[in-house]
């Protein structure tokens, strides 16, 4: 149970404790920061500047890593710290209402910490909880299916403050929601299958290529190349090595089959990162696992010992002599652009995550500028399976060009979201069936950065030579509006933005007002205009994929579902973003005054001929 | 000797030495690129994207004769390797319109009050936007709060005026070898700070004639005791634009 009030005498043993198991090593400070934050609550200054000591780091370093990761706290925010998550799925099912009932009830405002200091409440970006969702975590743990109800009873446990292991178990079930299997989730599969099946590196290496397996997070790189390239780098400097990184930062709004694969499949997952170190000739291999992903830390340790035990890992792997592997876990903190490849090395060696320049690739210089092959979580248990069971046996599967299954995360309006796997080359028809999709306006496939799909559209396919996607499959039906769906989207890399460039430092924050303005009925031509130029800026000048696919979801329903801008573009010509009434609410608050005086109508000033009426006429 | 290796930059041929980057060449050859992170004496970042060009459009012609550009990838000039017969597009409408836009989201970021600023005339980001040809900020401003730190005895921080290039967190770290800035946040609540436990300059250990006190290319790092000693309208880019001299800051040898 973190402590807010915790004295620094008990913080100085924490700190210590931490960086000792850490032997004081910067580039684990991700980890030293996280374990110290669960016994602390927050970071303070003076902890800061003892991780500084320990870790032989500058002082601003430590900082600009604490201040970049959401989950990160350099500020108290109480003992029982609640996000919710506010992917557009939670917004359907009323994760709004449910907030404001809570912060009602605990006299709060969001983002702030109660007077007391025992309890703050924010919205977070989505927890991968889409198909069991209003979601939301309270110190990093999810609680799924929110109802008013739950609502009340957690308002309890928290004024009573009780004990997180207090709380009813049922609280933090979540569910696999698995609703079709096809080759990868209903495989006869038990641990070592593969590695029982291992020929010489190049043999496996050959398979795997011959499969015709991609990348799963959605780019589709062939594995068996990057693997190959891997293989082919040579390590340098004093610790020469090559890396294994399993990318488990799951963030692409409405995905969560990394989730399910992690949590039933986690043999199989770590099967293929060892597959993988005997290719490319890595002795250990790295999970990065994101923060929202916190409470599956012990389950995969545990499942890690296991294979440990059974002699799946670690020396001389089922007697080889030579074949040494193992495998550690490292979380994440609340950053979506550390599913960028080289923004999560960068995390995983401690810094902010930000993404490198390219080249050189990560196969060449990647974990401590060493020779690394990063893949999916989807795509690591893929090469599992082809290992143990053969090549030819899944080509056979999908399409030509993109060989094997797609495991499908949907939620939306359905009557079954969960988890579906798919051969490869299946209709969004077909799928929308499937789930029980009805009066389906559009889908939003590969995540707020994907595409979104019409009706007339329905007839494509997922592959990678129509329809590419990391899995996020959101379902829109006819009441839905696609307009806030957008807006809901462009608020979210607002605060994914890693701000290292400028157009998506800035040009994420000017789409997300410009929304706004649009939304609040100030918006004209005009807005649409900048709105182009701003997608146009990220798209061509962006560092990484994040900026340059921010505007697809604006781009995508601006030519798509126009109607839904139209009915809120009021304006004809040009109106200032500046609003008047929304400037007095300070003053309204201040003087406790609500009445039609202290506002500034619309309705007032439209009723004028012109624009420049006066503030404070009474209506 | 070989013949030297050569690229073209809007169409003129261009000579770079193998490792160069395009801006690196360029700017040896006299061509102007605009830029505001890129620093010669530093590693290239690419985190302003002023130097963004386009490279390697083509033009093909349709069944029914028609001819259509098929625009190349952008990229940002400082970190890419110029290479042999490589074409780059710098001085066209559409990518002057995106550093004109790029510039606009900079001034609207900040507070940026040329008037008042002691850097007017020599501020790089000024100097690009008259160059670029910017009339207005364009978007709204964000009327962003910051605060301003004077706790050091020779050197003042104005954080408004901040573009995050990082250049003072690089010189720092690298020249200087006492990593007296840092970046924290992120997004658009980036911002720079300083390597003490009371976040100010003043407990640093940076003194007036670091590389990192004096390479602030806009008002951000100014120097106590020493405002306005060369008056407005005598200025370096109040006598000459700033695309007038291809290297801002690199020793004259490079200027070929």
């Amino acid at each position: 149970m973190p402590n807010g009030n915790s004295n620094g005498s008990g913080d100085s043993a924490v700190v210590e404790a931490a960086l000792l198991r850490h032997g004081g090593d910067g580039t684990r400070l991700m980890q030293i920061l996280r374990e110290i934050q669960e016994q602390t609550g927050w970071l303070s200054p003076d902890i800061l500047t003892r991780v500084a000591e320990g870790t032989r780091l500058p002082r601003g370093r430590i900082e600009g890593v604490a201040g970049f990761y959401h989950f990160f706290h350099t500020e108290p925010l109480g003992r029982y710290r609640v996000l919710w998550s506010d992917n557009i799925t939670d917004r359907m099912a009323g994760n709004a209402d449910l907030m404001a009932r809570m912060c009602k009830k605990l006299w709060l405002k969001p983002g702030r910490v109660s007077e007391d200091g025992l309890v703050s409440v924010d919205t977070t970006s989505c927890t991968g909880l889409c198909d069991q969702g209003p979601a939301l975590l309270v110190n990093y743990r999810p609680v799924t299916r929110m109802t008013a109800e739950r609502v009340d009873q957690i308002v309890e446990l928290i004024r009573h403050q009780t004990p997180l292991a207090e709380w009813p178990a049922e609280f933090f079930t979540v569910e696999d929601n698995i609703r079709r299997k096809d080759a990868l989730l209903g495989a006869d599969f038990q641990p070592g299958d593969a590695l029982k099946a291992l020929k010489s590196p190049q043999e496996v290496l050959d398979a795997v290529k011959e499969s015709g397996l991609r990348g799963r997070g959605g780019a589709g790189f062939s594995t068996g190349q990057k693997w190959d390239f891997c293989r082919a780098a040579l390590g340098s400097g004093a610790n020469p090595a090559h890396y294994v990184v399993c990318n488990a930062d799951e963030g692409e709004p409405g995905t969560f089959k990394d989730r399910v694969l992690l949590s039933s499949y986690a043999d199989m997952v770590f099967e293929g990162m060892t597959v993988s170190g005997y290719v490319i000739g890595a002795k250990k291999g790295l999970v990065y696992l994101r923060g929202e992903y916190r409470y599956l830390l012990e389950p995969l340790n545990a499942v890690l010992e296991k294979r440990r035990a059974a002699k799946l890992l670690g020396q001389s792997i089922l007697g080889r002599t030579g074949f040494d592997f193992d495998i550690e876990i490292h979380m994440g903190a609340g950053a979506y652009v550390c599913g960028e490849e080289t923004a999560l090395l960068e995390s995983l060696e401690g810094k902010r995550g930000v993404p490198r320049k390219r080249p050189p690739f990560p196969v060449t210089s990647g974990y401590l500028g060493q020779p690394t092959a990063v893949n999916n979580v989807e795509t690591l248990a893929s090469a599992a399976l082809i290992t143990a069971k053969g090549a030819a046996w899944y080509k056979a599967i999908g399409t030509p060009k993109s060989a094997g299954t797609k495991i499908l995360s949907i939620s939306g309006d359905c009557e079954r979201p969960g988890i579906y796997e798919y051969p490869y080359g299946v209709k969004v028809s077909q799928v929308l069936a499937d789930c029980g999709a009805r009066d389906t306006q559009a889908c939003q496939i590969a995540g707020a950065s994907g595409l979104c799909v019409a009706p007339n559209e329905f007839g494509r396919r997922i592959a990678f030579e129509d329809i590419p996607t990391g899995g996020s499959f959101m379902v829109f039906d006819n009441t839905r509006d696609m307009f806030q769906v957008a807006r809901n989207f462009a608020h979210f890399f607002v605060h994914e933005s890693c701000g290292f460039c400028t157009p998506c430092r800035v040009g994420t924050t000017l789409l997300a007002n410009a929304m706004d303005k649009i939304d609040e009925g100030h918006g004209g031509e005009y807005d649409i205009n900048d709105i182009w130029r701003v997608i146009r800026t990220l798209k061509t000048a962006s560092h990484c994929g994040l900026g340059q696919t921010a505007g697809n979801c604006v781009a995508d329903t601006l030519q798509k579902f126009r109607p839904s801008y139209e009915l809120r573009l009021n304006v004809r010509d040009f109106e200032p973003a500046f609003d008047l009434d929304k400037a007095l609410s300070k003053m309204r608050e201040v003087t406790g005054r609500d009445d039609p005086g202290a506002h500034f109508h619309i309705a007032h000033r439209k009723s004028r001929a012109g624009l420049g009426t006066k503030a404070g006429d009474p209506s | 000797m070989s013949d030297p290796k050569t690229f073209f930059l809007d169409e003129e041929e261009i000579p770079f030495e193998e490792g160069q980057t395009i801006i690196q060449a360029a700017l040896s050859a006299g061509k102007f690129i605009p830029h505001l992170c890129y620093h010669p004496e530093f590693k290239p970042h690419g985190s302003c994207k002023l130097c963004t060009v386009r490279i390697d459009s083509r033009t093909v012609t349709t069944e029914d004769g028609q001819s259509v550009k098929i625009p190349g990838r952008a990229a940002a000039s400082c970190t890419t390797p110029a290479q042999e017969g490589q074409h780059v597009e710098s001085e066209v409408p559409e990518i002057l319109d995106l550093r004109r836009t790029l510039v606009q989201m900079l001034l609207v970021e900040g507070n940026h009050y040329c008037p008042s600023c002691e850097k007017s005339g020599k501020c790089m980001l000024q100097g690009l936007a008259y160059d670029l040809g910017v009339m207005d900020p364009h978007f709204p401003q964000y009327f962003s709060k910051r605060e301003v730190d004077a706790s050091h005895p020779d050197v003042l921080l104005d954080f408004n005026r901040c573009i995050l290039c990082e250049l003072c967190v690089r010189a720092s770290a690298e020249v200087d070898k006492k990593n007296v800035f840092a970046l924290s946040g992120r997004g658009n609540t980036k911002h720079l700070i300083c390597n003490s436990e009371s976040g100010k300059l003043g407990d640093t250990n940076l003194a007036a004639t670091d590389k990192a006190a004096n390479v602030c290319p806009v008002g951000v790092i100014l120097h106590k005791r020493h405002g306005f000693e060369v008056p407005y309208g005598q200025r370096r880019f109040d006598i000459a634009p700033i695309s007038d001299n291809p290297v801002q800051y690199a020793p004259v040898k490079e200027q070929v």
